[in-house]
This record gives structure tokens, C-alpha cells and sequence, in this order.
């Protein structure tokens, strides 16, 4: 039989090496999958680790995928920080979209760019909204966050579809459930021509800066981490616990709001079925990858949106299926957790039970 | 030959035994020897390590050298089943009881599945009645006292029939006639020819229990003695390499009350809590008020209502100064300058991932700025303050909290407090688990802090604690709290009656004698 003990002292060079390890382990059992799918396992990973880097459009597309992750995933290292478990950022990412595209639907030929901040806010407002009603059925029943914020996920999906099947299907088109495409003037402003890079790269690297004062430098940041940590130490500091349920259930859900205005009003220009992509579900995975630390989560996202392009790529170009995507996030985030068990205990052979 | 018989006799030999861990030696070269039927005592402080050289020889940890010969034969104790087999048997300081099953059931589920519930039953009983441990097995865990649990840690460590029994601690929990009764126990067992083990840091214990003690410092062994032969002074300096310096106790300059309690009745919260029941306290500047009692009684529960974690007292039943602070949390009573130590360090009065300055903005605002904007440098130069203060052992000031030992840590967390200027200073168990040495300092500058004209209010298992700290003493029994009674009226006998909750007979007598003496005259 096989044991796990605690190990006294965990290395701290391993604790940091964790994430590299994890990804070179994710390589490597890719590598056996490319080879069990009768591919060529260096094709395979020229997918993966060189085609999204090896050209300026092609790391642009990398950054626009990187950016609703890291948004998303910035606001989910408050929440999982204080111990609050948001599993539905999904679902506030849709919202946000909706909000956010109810109100590009209102602009018209003479509409001012004031309608870019006025979309941004309805997005972000709508996500906390969204994540407001798991804070409330917590706060008031005491109902369990993760079930309430993962139901909510499939709520804001089914209201997505009556919105674009019904109100706001566009008539010109031909009866396709989706709006109808957004006035340029609503458009997220790109950061260069000839790329889709726009300015939410901006504000998600502005807001891993203002996370990391916010954790790091600000009483009020350390007030919900001790919550996190140390429930009872949170009580007997005075600290209050459903201070903390609020800030970081609607830190988090406005993050996706905000996200979600920005994929809609960005690169897709329109709501369609197909806004939700698993953006909020991948970035619980950026944002423990990252080790819920804002620089590392930068990098997080860099790399589960290789993942996200890779495997565009192998479907594509190798005929491998869709999911192998998911395939690859769920690797990564396995062997994550595997380093990271067999760094704080170790395995032991043997001993009765 | 002689040497043959003592040979014979001897129960349990370690020698060479050496265990290292990262960055620390816990045991050097550490030889022992524990006769048949002697009550042999580990003496040490926190962290000499007792607990590790306890754990190898109940089999928890592997020793990196070093031999253990146990009745003439060398072994090597693998695990803790084997140590059992081997008729070696461990009383933890914790507890591992389920409280919602019965004694039986609780000690049924650690044993071979091949008894009945009905035969272990009978066990215990027998076992009980050989040793007058007096314990029903019927009974659910969660309505036995601390001193009824041990017990039933005891028998089920008998049960097993053992040939060394290993105690970690056993008094720590038990009033004085606890105590008494448990050491009886204990003679019977020796008598018999079953060796014991006794671990502790409470040396008039060790000389009244033990009739061989090996002295534990920093890992390694600093000598073998006669307790009986020896004063509390001669094995502490053999403990800690030093006496443990005197403390001055002036007499007591009070002031203004600070903390006044009335009408404090609070239903638990927890149902294997303690109801309070109509508290009464009040505390003035300038003294020290020492709350004794078993733990388990209602002291963690009042703690939760002094400190403000617990917002239920009814209104106006908890004052500080002239105001009512029933409805005000933690942070707002640390306003009105109450400060709180409180009894779980890790966790509670301490963040344990966290580094010791962080640990400091649980109740310190000074290195705060505008918007909450953490001045770090001002911060890590208030944690090394206290560090130097309070001789904290520590990596430095962002070592993580769990990284220090139990005894540093609460150094650092009392110190906290203390250099925060409170007026009323509340602490729960100074020295719990704390070394001689330190815990002679943090008493020190609780004593300080009084004559600086602090209130303060001592609550404590450790008799002899309070009886130095204290000005005036209650006692905690059943969520009821005592009348208040000077030092001079305070007895280790009159305290230990009142701790089963009986003042109530001896108020009534002291009435009594009071109209008596008015009648005459």
C-alpha cells in the first residue's frame, strides 16, 4: 500500500519549481498521447509550444486569448485567497457579455465613443450582479458557494439563448440565433493595426498591478487573505468574515463582467451562442497554475492560451478532435497538483493500512 | 552475576540515540534506562526534545543512530502496532476521542476486531474497578470532564496489558485532587511492575511521583537523579542551565475599574460547549485577576464573549470603563484599549502561513498609512522590536509563524499585545506549553504591565501561576464563576473544592460565621 506523510519542511526551490515541472511532465505525457494517436509527436507539439509564438500576428492572437484568462482569472485568486470558492466566473463572464451587449445594441451611427466605458461598466456590473446572487444565497442561507456559482453558470447561459433567439435576434439574419453585429463605434479600441490585440491587454496587465498592491501592500487585502487562512484568527482580529464573502465574490464577478464585455465588443462583435468558450473555467486553472500570484498568473495565462490555440491547430492540421484542449489544460493542472502533493508529503511504501 | 540481574531488571535501554532534523538536532547521543516497575521522569523544556525521544520509543519516529534494548533484547521499533505489541504504551497530552460515541465504543474501535462490544465493555469495567478509576463506559465522550477523558485514554492504554506505560503531560488537565488521584494510579501500576514513563516541566510533581528522573536539555542529556533527593532549584538549573529568576510581586496600586461584568449568561454556542450562567468579574487598573478552573468549564466561552469574537452577551453585561461594549467587535474593544491573548496561538491569535510582521496587523495599526497602505518598513522595524523585546527565537521578522516553536510563538503573540499600551489586558493560558525560561519573562512583564497601572485578567489551568500572578482569584466550575477571593484566603485545597463547583457551601458558612459574629456583638 502506498502512504502519504507531511514532509516537516517542504523544499522552497521545489514549491517555486512546481509550475515547470508540471508543465515539462504535461509535455512529456503529450508526447505519448501525439504518439498512442498514431501522430507525430514533434508536429504535435510545434502545435502547442511554436506556432502560437513564432510570428507577431500569431503572439497577438496568443495575447487575445491570454487577456479574458488573466481578467478572470486575477478576480478568482482574491476569491480563492480568502477561501471563497467561485466556480461560476463562467457564468458572470456571460452575463457581463449580455450586459455589455445590450447596451452596444443601443448605439446607432451617431453614437459618441463614450459607449465603449458605458459597455465596460454594464459588463462589469452585470458580472457582479451575477456573482452578487451567490454572495447573497451565502451570506443569507448560508447555501454552498460552489454549487450556487456553478448552477448560476448554466442560468446565464440559458439567458444568453433566449436573448439571441428572441429579443435580440438580429431579423437580417437569416434566422441564425445572434444579434446583430455591433456598430464599429462600439468596438474595443485595438492597440495596433493589423492585429485583434486591443486595449484589454491594458487593463488586465493595470489590473495584476493593482492585485498585487491590493494583496500585498493593502490592509484591506490582508484582512481577506487572513479570512482565507485563518478563519479563527479573522474573527479575533475583528476582521468580518461577510466583508470579505462580498469584496471578493464581486471583486471576482465584476473581473468576468469585464471580461466578457471585452471578448464581445472586441473580437467577436456580436452575442452569439458561442460566447461562452470555458474562459471561466480555464482560468481556475491559470489562476492556480499561477499560484494565485499576480505575476505568476501573467504567465499562467500566456500558457493555457497556447493551449487554447494549440489545439485549434491540431484539430485543424492533424485532424485531432476538440477536446484535446481540455485534454491539455486538465494535464497541466493534474500534474500541478501532483507536484505539488508530492512536494509537501512523500510517498511511502508499505505500513499496515 | 550482579550485573546479569540488573540487566535482568532493566525494562528499557536506549543508548546513542541520536534523531536529526532539518536544521535542528532533536536528540544527541541520548541514553536512558528505566527499570521495572520505576517511575522514571523525562524532565525538559519545550522543545528539549522530550516529545521526539517519546516518539521513538512508541515507534512514531525512526532514530538516525542509536540502539533500544527493551527486557534484554535489542529491537527495532518499527511503528507504533509493534510498540503496542511489544507492551509499550503512550498517553498522548491530546486526546483522541470521538465525542459522540460512548467510552466503549471509543475504545472498542482502536482494538482487534475480534472482541465484542460486550467484552470490552466488561474490560473497562474490571480494569476501572482494579485501579478505582472511576468511569462509566456506558457514557458518551462529549459529557465527560478533561480529567474523566484521561481516564479513559488511561484505561484504554492498560487494556492492553502493558510493561511501559508513556505519559506526555497527564497533569496539565487535572485539578489538584485529580492529580492525587492519578498519581495513586500510577503507584499501583509501578508496583505491579509496570515501568512508567513520565513526561512534565512541573518539578514538585516529579519529586512527589518519580524515584528516577533524566533531565533533557537542548537534545541531550544534562543528568540522571533522585528527584526525591533534589530541590525544585537544583533540577531546574540541571532544565534550563539557570534559576529561573524571582518575581517581585508589589503589592497592587488599583485604580479605576476597567472591566466590569454583570449578568453575563450566554447559552453555548457549540453543543458540547459550556452554558454561562450569570458571570460576575470586575477588574480594576493596577491588579491582576486570575481565573483557575479546569479548561472545559466555560472559560473558553467567556473568553469569546470578553474578547468580542462571541457578540451574544446581553446588552450591557460587559463594560470596558463607562462603556457598554457588548454590541462592539474585537477590533472596536481593541479600541477602547482591551487586548486579548488567546489560548490557541496557531490559527487563532496567529496566522500560521504568515510571517511574524504580517502577524502584527491582526491587532497593530501603527505602520498603516492612508487607505490601509502597508508601510513595510515600519512594519518588519515594530515585529523586530518585539522580537528583541520578548528574546523571541526567530529566523527573523517574516519567519513564518508556524515556524516557531510553541513557547516563541506565544512570546511574540504576548508581546504584541503588551507593546500595544492596553488598559485592559486579557490572556488565556501565559505559558501553556512554554519553557521555564520563558515562561518566567512573559510572567515578568505581565507583572510589569500591572504596575504600570494595566488591568489585567489571568486565565489559567496552572495553579501555581496564578497563585504568583494574582491579586485576587475566581474560580471557573460548570459556566459559573466563583465569588472573588484575596490571596491570603487562597488554598491549594479551598481552590480545589471550588473548582467542582462547591464555593456555594462555603460562602453560606462564611455568611453564616459573619451573622454569628454580628449576632454576638
Amino acid at each position: 500500500m502506498l502512504r502519504l506523510e507531511l514532509r516537516p519542511q517542504p523544499s522552497r526551490a521545489w514549491r517555486l519549481a512546481s509550475p515547470l515541472l508540471a508543465l515539462a511532465l504535461t509535455v512529456l505525457l503529450g508526447v505519448i498521447l501525439f504518439v498512442a494517436l498514431g501522430k507525430d509527436p514533434l508536429r504535435g507539439l510545434q502545435m502547442f509550444f511554436w506556432e502560437p509564438v513564432k510570428s507577431g500576428y500569431a503572439l497577438g492572437e496568443l495575447m487575445v486569448k491570454a487577456t479574458p484568462l488573466l481578467i478572470i482569472a486575477l478576480g478568482l485568486a482574491v476569491c480563492f485567497r480568502s477561501n471563497v470558492w467561485n466556480i461560476g466566473a463562467e457564468g458572470q463572464f456571460v452575463i457581463g457579455a449580455v450586459c455589455a451587449g445590450g447596451v452596444a445594441l443601443l448605439a446607432d451611427k451617431t453614437t459618441g465613443p463614450w459607449i465603449i466605458p458605458a459597455l465596460l461598466i454594464a459588463g462589469v456590473l452585470g458580472g457582479m450582479v451575477w456573482a452578487g446572487i451567490t454572495a447573497l444565497l451565502r451570506d443569507r442561507f448560508n447555501a454552498n458557494e460552489i454549487l450556487v456559482s456553478l448552477m448560476l453558470v448554466y442560468v446565464a447561459i440559458q439567458l444568453l439563448n433566449f436573448m439571441v433567439h428572441g429579443p435580440w435576434k438580429d431579423p437580417g439574419g437569416y434566422n441564425f440565433p445572434q444579434t446583430k453585429n455591433f456598430e464599429a463605434v462600439t468596438q474595443i479600441p485595438r492597440l495596433m493595426s493589423g492585429s485583434r490585440l486591443n486595449i484589454g491587454l491594458i487593463l488586465a496587465l493595470l489590473g495584476a498591478g493593482v492585485l498585487w498592491v491590493f494583496l500585498f501592500r493593502l490592509r484591506a487585502g490582508f484582512a481577506l487573505q487572513v479570512g482565507g487562512l485563518a478563519p479563527a484568527a479573522a474573527r479575533y482580529a475583528g476582521f468580518s468574515s461577510r466583508k470579505a464573502l462580498w469584496t471578493a465574490l464581486l471583486v471576482s464577478g465584476g473581473a468576468a463582467g469585464l471580461a466578457g464585455a471585452l471578448e464581445v465588443a472586441g473580437p467577436i462583435g456580436q452575442l452569439t451562442p458561442y460566447v461562452p468558450a470555458g474562459y471561466g473555467f480555464a482560468a481556475i486553472i491559470v489562476a492556480f497554475v499561477g499560484r494565485l500570484h499576480p505575476v505568476g498568473m501573467v504567465f499562467s495565462a500566456i500558457l493555457m492560451s497556447m493551449f487554447y490555440i494549440g489545439g485549434e491547430l491540431a484539430q485543424s492540421r492533424l485532424g485531432l478532435p476538440k477536446s484535446i484542449t481540455g485534454v491539455f489544460q486538465g494535464l497541466l493542472l493534474f500534474t500541478l497538483l501532483t507536484c505539488d502533493t508530492l512536494i509537501n508529503y512523500r510517498l511511502k511504501l508499505g505500513g499496515k493500512r | 552475576m550482579s550485573t546479569a540481574a540488573a540487566h535482568a531488571s532493566l525494562r528499557l535501554q536506549l543508548s546513542g540515540i541520536t534523531k536529526r532534523y532539518p536544521g535542528v538536532v532533536a536528540n544527541r547521543q541520548v541514553a536512558l534506562a528505566v527499570q521495572a516497575g520505576q517511575i522514571h521522569a523525562v524532565l525538559g523544556e519545550n522543545g528539549a526534545g522530550k516529545s521526539t525521544l517519546m516518539k521513538i520509543i512508541y515507534g512514531a519516529v525512526k532514530p538516525d543512530e542509536g540502539q533500544i534494548v527493551y527486557n534484554g533484547q535489542p529491537v527495532q521499533i518499527r511503528n507504533p502496532q509493534q510498540a503496542r505489541a511489544l507492551g509499550i504504551s503512550m498517553v498522548f497530552q491530546h486526546f483522541s476521542l470521538f465525542d459522540s460515541l460512548t467510552v466503549a465504543e471509543n475504545v472498542w474501535i482502536g482494538l482487534d476486531k475480534s472482541l465484542t462490544l460486550a467484552v470490552v465493555t466488561q474490560r473497562i469495567r474490571d480494569k476501572a474497578q482494579q485501579y478505582g478509576l472511576d468511569i462509566d463506559p456506558e457514557r458518551p465522550v462529549h459529557s465527560l470532564s478533561v480529567g474523566e477523558m484521561q481516564r479513559v485514554e488511561i484505561i484504554r492504554a492498560l487494556l492492553g496489558e502493558p510493561q511501559l506505560l508513556i505519559l506526555d503531560e497527564p497533569t496539565s488537565v487535572l485539578t489538584p485532587q485529580a492529580v492525587e488521584k492519578l498519581f495513586e494510579v500510577l503507584r499501583q501500576l509501578a508496583a505491579q511492575g509496570c515501568s512508567i514513563l513520565y513526561i512534565s516541566h512541573k518539578l514538585h510533581e516529579i519529586r512527589a511521583l518519580c524515584t528516577a528522573c533524566t533531565v533533557l536539555r537542548g537534545g541531550e542529556v544534562t543528568g540522571t537523579c533522585d528527584p526525591r533527593e533534589e530541590s525544585n532549584a537544583s533540577l531546574s538549573r540541571l532544565m534550563i542551565g539557570a534559576e529561573p529568576p524571582a518575581l517581585q510581586h508589589k503589592p497592587p496600586h488599583t485604580g479605576a475599574v476597567q472591566l466590569d461584568v454583570s449578568g453575563l449568561s450566554l447559552a453555548r454556542q457549540d453543543p458540547f460547549g459550556v452554558d454561562l450562567d450569570d458571570i460576575a468579574l470586575q477588574v480594576r487598573a493596577g491588579e491582576v485577576v486570575g481565573i483557575a478552573g479546569v479548561s472545559g468549564n466555560g472559560q473558553r466561552e467567556l473568553l469569546y464573549a470578553l474578547s468580542g469574537e462571541d457578540l451574544r452577551s446581553p446588552g450591557g453585561s460587559i463594560r470596558l470603563g463607562e462603556q457598554d461594549a457588548t454590541r462592539l467587535d474585537p477590533a472596536r474593544r481593541r479600541t477602547l484599549g482591551l487586548h486579548f491573548v488567546p489560548e490557541e496561538r496557531l490559527g487563532r491569535g496567529a496566522v500560521p502561513a504568515m510571517g511574524l510582521d504580517h502577524n502584527l496587523l491582526l491587532t497593530r495599526h501603527e505602520s498603516l498609512g492612508p487607505l490601509g497602505w502597508i508601510r513595510t518598513g515600519v512594519l518588519a522595524a515594530q515585529a523586530r522590536g518585539i522580537i528583541a523585546r520578548l528574546h523571541v527565537k526567530a529566523a527573523d521578522e517574516h519567519a513564518a509563524a508556524r515556524s516557531l516553536s510553541g513557547g516563541n510563538l506565544q512570546k511574540f503573540i504576548v508581546g504584541r499585545e503588551i507593546d500595544a499600551g492596553p488598559k485592559l489586558l486579557i490572556v488565556s493560558q501565559p505559558t501553556w506549553g512554554v519553557d521555564v525560561g520563558a515562561a518566567a519573562q512573559i510572567r515578568a512583564e505581565i507583572l510589569a504591565l500591572r504596575d504600570a497601572g494595566c488591568a489585567v485578567l489571568v486565565v489559567s489551568e496552572e495553579l501555581e501561576e496564578l497563585f504568583e500572578l494574582s491579586d485576587r482569584l475566581h474560580v471557573m466550575a460548570k459556566g459559573r464563576l466563583s465569588p472573588s477571593l484575596p490571596m491570603a484566603e487562597a488554598t491549594t485545597e479551598r481552590i480545589g473544592a471550588w473548582m467542582s463547583g462547591l464555593w456555594h457551601e462555603a460562602v453560606q458558612g462564611h455568611l453564616h460565621e459573619l451573622e454569628a459574629g454580628h449576632a454576638a456583638a
